[in-house]
């Protein structure tokens, strides 16, 4: 099933992703009410909400430019030497950029 | 105002406005971030209105960023749902570790906060709890500011991004990825996460190759959940 985004399905497409999202909000709390979260399930979340980043991620790195592929290569190392996340992606940035402005 | 110790779970107008300040230096960072989705998502071509609705209701960045990945003239129900449900999944998370203290509100104050929560106001409401502190102004009033910052970035970038003839050119185009990275290696690292962060990006790219479009977020987030839950940390914390 697919929506067309042109207008009015954007709006159904972002009420879609605001009630997913205040579900994951009020989930837990009202979850608990009734019973606690196990310790199975929280490893399953805690290892899944990293994983659906890199799944999303490892496309572009093997899809993109040279450009692409050296914004995520110095984000990554960035990001390890200096923690900072806006500093990272900065770099990332300014990377593709220099790469496509030298070999075009 | 009395000398006695408020309650932890207390929540009264100063605390929030106390919140509310505390979390201002941090929404600062939150406005550039927003600067960010505004621009990604003025390229992914959606109007600008449903960027500021988007922003506005959904408030949860990661989520946001991989919703204009998977935008089109037409977006994919089922794999949004479940990608969005993935990334904002560790909400669940701080629910469960705010319960002790947000079952004494009564139900309707007790959801009205949680719906404000998010990664920065979680994690000082939880320090401030561990401190012997009330920590609840800081979920709620902290949230707020979070929200009003994220909604002036989204807008300024907008704003922006409208403006910028050739967004690839500057690197632009990047934007997403690496905000999305970042947050990955921002994260918690050890070597059992390294080897779960691989499984989930092979399988990705396995999907990517040989499965319908758009599944491969959805496998690399379930190779990498499941095997998270099988070989689980050993230090168990009750």
């Amino acid at each position: 099933m697919s929506i067309e985004t042109a207008g009015i399905g954007a709006i159904a497409v972002i009420l879609i992703m605001s009630f997913v999202t205040l579900a994951t909000r009020l989930g837990g709390v009202f979850v608990m009410s009734f019973v606690p979260i196990s310790y199975r399930v929280k490893q399953f979340i805690g290892a899944m909400s990293g994983s659906v980043l890199v799944a999303l991620v490892a496309p572009m790195a093997l899809e993109g430019d040279q450009g692409a592929r050296l914004a995520l290569l110095t984000t990554l190392v960035v990001m390890l030497v200096v923690k900072k996340p806006l500093v990272a992606i900065s770099a990332g940035i300014l990377a593709a950029a220099l790469v496509r402005y030298l070999i075009g | 105002m009395s000398d006695l110790p408020l309650p932890l779970q207390a929540l009264n107008r100063q605390l929030v406005w106390d919140g509310f300040k505390q979390l201002l230096p941090i929404s600062l960072f939150v406005t550039v971030f927003g600067v960010a989705f505004g621009l990604a998502a003025t390229q992914a071509g959606l109007e600008n209105s449903s960027i500021l609705m988007m922003s506005a209701w959904v408030f949860a960045g990661s989520s946001q960023f991989a919703a204009l990945e998977l935008w089109g003239t037409h977006v994919a129900v089922i794999p949004l749902m479940i990608t969005v449900f993935a990334i904002n999944a560790r909400h669940l998370l701080m629910g469960a570790t705010l319960y002790p203290w947000i079952k004494h509100l009564p139900p309707a104050k007790r959801y009205g906060v949680m719906c404000l929560v998010s990664d920065a106001n979680w994690a000082m409401s939880m320090q401030a709890f561990n401190r012997g502190e009330a920590g609840l102004g800081l979920v709620l009033g902290g949230g707020f500011a979070l929200w009003l910052f994220w909604m002036i970035g989204t807008w300024l970038g907008m704003a922006f991004g409208s403006a910028i003839q050739d967004p690839r050119s500057l690197g632009l185009d990047m934007v997403m990825g690496c905000f999305m990275l970042s947050m990955v290696i921002g994260g918690e690292k050890n070597g059992r996460i390294v080897i779960i962060w691989i499984l989930a990006a092979c399988s990705s790219l396995l999907a990517y190759r040989y499965l319908p479009e758009n599944t491969h977020v959805i496998v690399g987030a379930l190779a990498g959940g499941v095997l998270g839950a099988v070989w689980m940390e050993k230090n168990h914390e009750h």
